[in-house]
This record gives C-alpha cells, sequence and structure tokens, in this order.
C-alpha cells in the first residue's frame, strides 16, 4: 500500500503472481508492501537475516524450519515470486477451486501442496522420506526440556511404527498423507489474508 | 495435607474475622468521626493550665489525633488480611472468584458492625471512590495492558463500548419505564429520564469485576482485549449519559437539540480524555529523559503524571478513566527506555501493590456496605432490572458482533459471544455512580438498592458460574476421540507453521498504520523523548547476550539439561548402529506418550504472553528455552562446519564468511551496543552498577555477534513483556562464572578456517583492555550518534 509499493510492482507481474498463486490483487500489493519492509538491504530479494529479524519468528519453535522453506535448494535469496510461491501454500481453500477438474497443474493450495510443505518441514534433506532423525530433531525443537532422550526416542519409534507401511523404518510422503486422512489440513494450514 | 491446609485456612478466616470486627468496633469507636470530618479537639492538652495544680500525667492516650490514619491503616491491614487468608487454600480461589470472597467477608464484617450500630467509612462515598480508589486500579489495568491486540482490536473496542452501553442503556431505561406503567408496582411515580439515568448507571461495565473473574480462567486473548477494553472505555459514554439525564431529569420535555449535543459533548469528553493523557504521557517521557541523576525519584513520575492526567480531565469534567489509560500506554513505552532498571522494578511492583490493595478494598466495602445503608426494597422493579440486564446484554452483543465481524480478522463466533455477553458484569463504579445520584430523585435508595442487587448478582452468580460455563462449552466442542500420537504430533507442527507465517505476513491488520506511526517514532518522538545515551538498556541488552552466551558455555562444558537437537555427530553415529527390533507399546505406553507430548509440547504462541493480574512479569522460560537450543545448535553447526550439511539445518550458509553475509547493519535501537561509551566510561559511576564485565565485554561478545539470530532473538526478547529482574538462575551462575572465566581467552576451539575470518579475529587479542573497535563497531549509515 502507498504509492511507492506499487510503482514498484508492475501491473503484469501482478497478474502473473495472480495467476501462479491465486492471491487477488489487493493481497498482492500487501503482501508486496511487507516485503518492501523485510528488505531491508532494499535490493528486490530477502535473504535469512530478513526474516530472522521478525522477533515472533525467532521464538517460534520452528523458526528456522520455516524460513528455509522460503529459500529453494540452495539458494540464498529469495525473491517477492518465491515469497509469494511459498505464502501460496497458506491460501485458504475456496469453494469455487475445489470443484475445479484437475486440469490444469494442481494448485499451490491444494491439500497435496499443504501436506507436501509439512513433510518438507520435517524432511530437510530432500529424499522424500522422514527418518528416525528428523523425526527426532523435530520433535525436540517442539517439546520443551522436560522430556528425556529415552521418551523422545520411544516417541518418535512409535510415530514411525504408526505411519510406515512398507517397513523401511521411516515415514514416506503417500503414508504421511494417510496418516492426515482424517485431519482438516485443509483448514489448519490456511490463514485468511487481508485484503 | 488437606486437613492440615483445610486447618489453616478456617484458622485464618477466623483470625480475620476476628480482627475485621475488632477492627470495625475500633473504628466506629468514635460514631460521629469519619475520614473526611475534622478531628475532635484534642482532650488531653490544653493551651493554658488549670489555676489548680494537677499530677503531671504519665500516660495519655489521645485517640482522635489518630484516629483518621489509624482506621485507613487497620482497614487496609483488614481487607488484606482477608486476602492472605483466601489464598493459604488456593483450590478456594479457583472456584469462587477473589471478588465473591471479599465481598463475602465485608457482608460478614458489616453485618457486625451494623448490629452493634456502628456506621462504616464513606470509602464508597464519591469523592474517596473516585479520587483514590479507582485510579490505582484502572492504571494498574492499562499500564500492563497488552499493546498490540489492543490497537489490533480497538475498533472493536470502542464499538462495543460506545455503541454497546448506549444501546444498554436506552434499552434498559426504555423497557423500565414500559414497567413502570404497570399499575400493581406502585411505581408509576418514575417518569422516563429517572429510568433511563439509573440504566445509564447500570449498563456500565466494570472493569475491576470483570478482571477479578477473568484472571482465574483461561480466555482467548481476543475476547479479554475486546471486554476490557470496552469495560474501561466506555467509562466516557456513561460519564455522557449520567450527565445528559442527569440534566435532563430535572427538565421536563427533551427536545432533539439536546440529543445532538449530548454527542457533541460525548465527542468532546472522549476526544478530552484522550488529548490530557496523550499530553501528560509525553510529558512524563520527557521528564524521566532528565532523570538521569536523581534515579531514586523516577517512580515518582509515572504516579504523579498519570495521577494528574485523571485529576485534570475531572476537573474539566472530561472522561478520567480514557485519560489515565491512554497516559499509562503512552508513557510506558518511553519511561521504560529511561529509567534505570530498579526504577522499572519499583515502578511495576508499586503499580501493581496499588492496584490490588484498591481493588480488595473495593469489593470488601460492598460488603461491608450493603448490610449498613438503608435499602427500599420493590420484587418488580428490582427483578425486571436483573432480568433487562441480561437481555439486553445478550442481544446487544449478538447484533453489534454482527456488525461488526465482516471489519474484523478474526471474527467471534457463538462461544465468543457467549463470553462476552456473559461477561458483563456490573461491580463497585456502578454502586458509586448510584450513590452520586442527587436526593432530588425521589426513589433514590430504590435505586441504590437495585444496583447492589444487580452487582451482587452479576459477581457472585455469574463469576462463579462463568467458569464451569466455559469448560462446559469448550469440551462439547473437542472431539473426545484420542488422536494417534501421529496425528498429534503433525497437528502441533502445522499449528505453529502456521503461527510463524501469520507472524511473518504482518498478518495483523493495522499493519500500515503501525508502520507509519513506527517511522513516526522513531524519526520524531524517540528523539526528544529517550534520552541518548542509553548506557542503561545498552548494558541490559549487553546483560542478554552474556547470559545466552553462559548457557551456551554451559551446554558445552556439561551435557547440559538443555539438550539440544542431536547434532549432526550423534546421528551420523546413530545411523550406523544395528537397526533396533520393532518395540511393542502397550496401552500404557501409549497414554504416556500422549501426556508427555500435551504436556510438554510448546503450546501455539499467544498473542499477549499469559496475561494474568496475577503475575507481575510474565514468564519468558520458554522464549529463552528456545532461542538458547538455536544458538547451541548455531554454534554446533559453526564449530562443525566441515560437514556440508549443515547449512541446511541451520539458516546459515555454508562456508562463507559470516562478515560478507551480515554486513553489520545499523542495529533496531534494543540492540544497539555502543561500545565507546562503554569502553570510555568503565571507570565512571557505571562501575557502581555491578559493570565489571564492561571491561571483558568486547571480548567476549565477539563470537556472538555472529550469530544473526541474536538480534532478533534480542528484539523478540524486548518485544515480549521482558524480565529484567537478574535473578534468574542463570543471571546467577553466570556471575560466577564470569569471574572464573575472565582469565581464560575466549574462545576455546579454533574455528575452522575459512568460515569467519574477521568474525572471530578479536578472541586472539587476549586480555586487551583497550577494545578494539574493527569488527564491533555498529555500522551507522548516518554518521555516528549524537553524543
Amino acid at each position: 500500500m502507498g504509492s511507492r509499493a506499487s510503482t514498484l510492482l508492475r501491473e503484469e507481474e501482478i497478474e502473473e503472481i495472480k495467476k501462479e498463486t491465486g492471491f487477488s490483487h489487493s493481497q498482492i500489493t500487501r503482501l508486496y508492501s511487507r516485503f518492501t519492509s523485510l528488505d531491508k538491504g532494499e535490493n528486490g530479494t530477502l535473504s535469512r537475516e530478513d526474516f530472522q529479524r521478525i522477533p515472533e519468528l525467532a521464538i517460534n519453535p520452528l523458526g528456522d524450519r520455516i524460513i528455509n522453506a522460503f529459500f529453494p535448494e540452495g539458494e540464498d535469496q529469495v525473491n517477492f515470486r518465491g515469497f509469494m510461491r511459498t505464502l501460496a501454500h497458506f491460501r485458504p481453500i475456496e469453494d469455487n477451486e475445489k470443484n475445479k477438474d484437475p486440469s490444469g497443474t494442481e494448485p499451490l493450495n491444494s491439500r497435496n501442496n499443504k501436506l507436501l510443505f509439512a513433510f518438507r518441514l520435517y524432511d530437510l534433506d530432500r529424499d522424500d522420506k522422514i527418518s528416525r532423525d528428523e523425526l527426532l530433531q523435530v520433535l525436540r525443537m517442539m517439546v520443551g526440556v522436560n522430556i528425556s532422550d529415552e521418551q523422545l526416542g520411544s516417541i518418535a519409534d512409535r510415530t514411525i511404527q504408526e505411519a510406515d507401511q512398507n517397513g523401511d523404518n521411516s515415514i514416506s510422503f503417500s503414508e504421511f498423507i494417510k496418516v492426515l486422512e482424517k485431519v482438516d489440513v485443509e483448514q489448519k494450514m490456511s490463514i485468511r489474508f487481508l485484503h | 495435607m488437606l486437613d492440615r491446609n483445610s486447618r489453616k485456612c478456617t484458622a485464618a478466616l477466623g483470625v480475620c474475622l476476628m480482627l475485621s470486627a475488632c477492627g470495625g468496633l475500633a473504628s466506629g469507636a468514635d460514631p460521629v468521626a469519619t475520614k473526611s470530618s475534622p478531628t475532635q479537639t484534642p482532650s488531653s492538652t490544653e493551651p493554658y493550665p488549670d489555676p489548680q495544680k494537677e499530677d503531671l500525667p504519665v500516660f495519655t492516650i489521645n485517640y482522635p489525633r489518630i484516629q483518621v490514619p489509624f482506621e485507613i491503616t487497620l482497614w487496609v491491614l483488614l481487607a488484606s488480611f482477608a486476602k492472605i487468608g483466601f489464598n493459604v487454600y488456593h483450590k478456594i480461589t479457583i472456584w469462587i472468584p477473589e471478588s465473591c470472597l471479599l465481598i463475602s467477608v465485608g457482608l460478614v464484617v458489616g453485618g457486625i458492625m451494623y448490629s452493634v450500630h456502628e456506621v462504616p467509612p464513606p470509602v464508597l462515598s464519591s469523592s474517596v471512590f473516585f479520587l483514590y480508589m479507582l485510579p490505582p486500579i484502572v492504571l494498574d489495568s492499562s499500564y500492563f495492558m497488552p499493546i498490540r491486540p489492543f490497537f489490533e482490536n480497538v475498533g472493536t473496542v470502542l464499538w462495543f463500548a460506545a455503541v454497546g452501553t448506549v444501546w444498554n442503556s436506552v434499552g434498559i431505561g426504555l423497557s423500565l419505564y414500559a414497567i413502570c406503567q404497570i399499575e400493581a408496582l406502585g411505581l408509576q411515580d418514575i417518569n422516563l429520564q429517572e429510568n433511563l439515568l439509573f440504566a445509564s448507571i447500570i449498563s456500565a461495565v466494570d472493569p475491576v469485576a470483570v478482571l477479578a473473574v477473568f484472571e482465574d480462567i483461561n480466555v482467548n486473548e481476543q475476547l479479554y482485549i475486546v471486554v476490557f477494553g470496552e469495560c474501561l472505555f466506555n467509562d466516557a459514554i456513561t460519564v455522557v449519559l449520567y450527565n445528559m439525564f442527569t440534566f435532563v431529569a430535572g427538565m421536563p420535555v427533551v427536545e432533539t437539540v439536546d440529543v445532538f449535543l449530548g454527542v457533541a459533548h460525548f465527542l468532546v469528553v472522549g476526544l478530552g480524555g484522550l488529548f490530557f493523557g496523550v499530553l501528560f504521557g509525553f510529558v512524563a517521557a520527557f521528564t524521566t529523559r532528565l532523570t538521569s541523576r536523581v534515579r531514586e525519584i523516577e517512580p515518582l513520575f509515572v504516579f504523579m503524571y498519570s495521577y494528574l492526567a485523571y485529576l485534570v480531565a475531572e476537573l474539566f469534567s472530561l472522561s478520567s478513566i480514557t485519560a489515565i489509560v491512554i497516559c499509562a500506554i503512552t508513557m510506558k513505552y518511553y519511561v521504560e527506555e529511561n529509567v534505570a532498571q530498579r526504577s522499572c522494578t519499583t515502578i511495576r511492583h508499586v503499580i501493581k501493590m496499588l492496584g490490588t490493595v484498591s481493588e480488595t478494598l473495593i469489593f470488601f466495602f460492598l460488603g461491608v456496605v450493603t448490610v449498613t445503608i438503608k435499602h427500599e426494597w420493590n420484587w418488580g422493579y428490582i427483578c425486571f432490572t436483573l432480568l433487562f440486564t441480561f437481555i439486553w446484554r445478550g442481544l446487544g452483543i449478538l447484533v453489534l458482533t454482527q456488525i461488526i465481524n465482516p471489519f474484523r480478522t478474526i471474527p467471534f463466533n457463538f462461544k465468543d459471544q457467549f463470553g462476552l455477553a456473559y461477561s458483563g458484569l456490573r461491580g463497585a463504579v456502578c454502586f458509586a455512580l448510584a450513590f452520586l445520584l442527587p436526593p432530588t430523585i425521589t426513589r433514590r435508595d430504590l435505586f441504590v438498592t437495585a444496583t447492589i442487587v444487580v452487582i451482587l448478582f452479576t459477581v457472585f452468580i455469574q463469576g462463579i458460574s462463568i467458569r464451569p460455563l466455559v469448560e462446559f462449552i469448550n469440551v462439547r466442542r473437542t472431539n473426545r476421540k484420542l488422536d494417534t500420537i501421529n496425528v498429534e504430533i503433525h497437528k502441533r507442527l502445522m499449528e505453529h507453521t502456521v503461527a510463524g507465517i501469520e507472524d511473518l505476513c504482518g498478518q495483523w491488520s493495522h499493519y500500515y498504520w503501525k508502520d507509519k506511526f513506527k517511522k513516526f517514532n522513531d524519526s520524531v518522538l524517540r528523539k526528544i523523548l529517550i534520552r541518548d545515551r542509553r548506557a542503561e538498556s545498552s548494558i541490559v541488552a549487553l546483560y542478554k547476550k552474556l547470559e545466552l552466551q553462559n548457557a551456551l558455555e554451559l551446554l558445552d562444558t556439561t551435557t547440559g539439561d538443555l539438550s539440544a537437537a542431536p547434532s549432526l555427530v550423534d546421528m551420523h553415529e546413530e545411523r550406523r548402529a544395528a537397526p533396533k527390533p520393532k518395540k511393542k507399546f502397550l496401552a500404557s505406553d501409549l497414554k504416556n506418550m500422549h501426556d508427555l507430548l500435551s504436556k510438554n509440547m510448546y503450546k501455539i504462541r499467544q498473542r499477549t504472553v499469559e496475561y494474568t493480574r496475577k503475575s507481575t512479569l510474565p514468564n519468558n522460560t520458554r522464549a529463552r528455552e528456545i532461542l538458547i537450543r538455536r544458538h547451541a545448535s548455531l554454534r554446533r553447526s559453526i564449530r562443525s562446519s566441515g560437514v556440508n550439511k549443515s547449512y541446511k539445518y541451520y539458516s546459515l550458509p555454508p562456508e562463507k564468511g559470516l562478515e560478507a553475509r551480515f554486513p553489520l547493519k545499523r542495529l533496531s535501537y534494543n540492540m544497539r551496543l555502543e561500545l565507546e561509551p562503554l569502553s570510555q566510561r568503565s571507570g565512571s559511576r557505571q562501575s557502581q552498577r555491578s559493570t565489571s564485565h564492561s571491561t571483558i565485554a568486547p571480548h567476549r561478545l565477539g563470537p556472538l555477534r555472529e550469530s544473526p539470530t541474536d538480534e532478533a532473538a534480542n528484539q523478540a526478547f524486548q518485544e515480549l513483556p521482558v524480565d529484567r529482574q537478574s535473578d534468574s538462575p542463570l543471571a546467577r551462575r553466570s556471575s560466577r562464572y564470569r569471574s572464573d572465566r575472565f582469565s581464560r581467552s575466549p574462545l576455546s576451539p579454533s574455528p575452522p578456517p575459512g568460515s569467519f575470518p574477521e568474525g572471530l579475529h578479536r578472541s586472539d587479542g587476549g586480555q586487551n583492555a583497550k577494545p578494539r573497535h574493527p569488527v564491533w563497531k555498529p555500522y551507522k549509515p548516518d554518521g555516528p550518534p549524537a553524543s
């Protein structure tokens, strides 16, 4: 918002982003002003440090992982397109979208893609499996100091046992989907973006 | 255990009752003496001696001389003993809010006093209540008000406060007037204006009562802020309505001009209160800028200026509560930057103390006075008043919520609406206003009685029942079936993720204005109102860094209670270990796991950190744990950055000099570490502030500066209501630790080559007393700081 923000973002770009992500025009401009305010170096991209400057994210247990999710494999800067692309995962699924037949590519905020986002928070090495160690890491981040390593280990074991169906002692993406089939992922992984 | 506690409790209550009875009798000893009346002529001494000689008095009692302060002290002590008594057995206060208990004790004491025909001190008389009892409570509530949720919800708050109160008053007034037309009740002499006046008194939701109840139940903070804000700000409307109807009650006819005048009056009252609040807030902030040499009286300014704001608003018949609220909010931010740490603690503690004492006294006296005043009872009027209070509040909430929901980011669902409607408690403000009614109103006693009944009913019935009701409603909504462990973990992961993304988006709606205000604040206000040489806050920031660093060192030296995420090394070893056989999990194991997880998994961040009035300084150990863990993992990854996977775990780029990646930008105000003042003034007055570590600071801070999370971390620390007292165990250990490690070299492990060519440069310097700035000096694009 504000004249400065919208002049730096061209209309064509807004249209492209709209098509790709499904956000509305006003949502895109609003998020762009947020993007520019985070971008202290004013070079049109955000680095990890820019994200870490957000205080609430610093004390979010999964802060690092969330930040990591914005940066594609091996890169350290994210531009506005990438930023919006990641945020698009969290757009709520609207009713008119549910019935669209899957002729084109799946929209970024489909249930599958939301689950993939969550899966990738665990699976850092992108081998499409959540190993016991990866699970333990995330568990340890989410849990306080009162749980001992053995207890956490047995929780992790139980988790894998529940989900694992092909016996490889890790959770694959399809197993992950299966475990969460009864959970209302569309609602849990959505935020209401402001206009 | 139960026996002992209950025996203690009954003993304490018995003592309290006895004391209160004695106190009541003692203070009533002189039947005419009240707080406001002048003391009697002293009887023991006379200006000129009698002609006949008297014996020299060896032992005299001069009660009237000390009567007034003595009585005041006794009453305050009594009320406090009652409070102590309740908290002996803490389970009582879970089910019955303290306000109810205090009123009950007050009732008992009132009964005792009534039976011996004593008159209680007129604490709830208008002047004493409004001038002495109410300001501390309002100051307490507003000083600790969570600012961000408040500003996010300010529209809703004002909407409910203004429109809701008017709706309630007019609705109740009109319906009561309709009731009065019924001949059987014998109320026809109450005309419309008087009904409206009474209704305006009754519709004022009371902050004291509401907070007293809310603090015991766990309430969704949106709800809390809206109710809380509504209570505070409906004062403006109530003042206007009250004055308007009082004025109008004397007039036979109401014209439309008067309605417009009323609206104009409301605007004047509200905005005037706002204006004075802001004015005194800024003056207070500016004054504290100048108090660097007179630290001892710093807390005084906070109290004096806020009280002054209150009184000046009263002088102009503006909304004094609004004035004091705005003053506290404005002042807090700047004052806490300017004053010493000790003063800050003192201010907070004294505000809490005064607020609690006031609240206790108010409820206590509500009970006492209930028994001892003259009542006029009319079944019909009183029952219908109660009924209409509920009906109109409920209706009002429903209608108003429907209108305002589309404008809110988080709309209110029905559960919230029920909470809003049910938490409309009336309290002492109504009572004092009723007392203020001019005696020209014929049915004044009836009004007073009706007010008391409504207050007692809401506080007792609603106060006691709100907790079970809230639990009942919540329980109904949740799914009883136990989720699998998987689901529990993944759900929590998703919740944290969503919370993080929301924070990232700056999701809260008034972001635009907040940003603008922030710019204005940084450029103009901070320069004027905050002392430049913020030596104190840089010391505080320093201290925190050292504390953190200590925690890190502790992690290194011992295996640590805070076991961080398993390091890479550990995990590699684990992989190599033989795969364990599949474990069998018993049902009891599962249950244990669920319990463990539900107790120990971090909850989603609250928008306000557990806002209760009982806790003075909120608990940020969780944040500390998370930050320490991140630092530990960062350090591990720094040390073992030879492993090329490190960058994936922690948000550090692989194998590049950190200085290149994170050029020292201008630090935010929280983080500005001006080492120049530190080094120059190492021998100056700072030394007496236990800052011996200022001399070793330049070394030790080298390693920590690398981690970019520090900035955010410290900002997070600052953003949270910060525990500025340094009496945590970490701090104690840190002071001991510092003296141990002073002589050793700062960084024991040598960093891997190529990682941080400049970053760790400083550590080689050894015990160099002269701090070297090349890395440390914060990069300030706009030149060196003005001194």
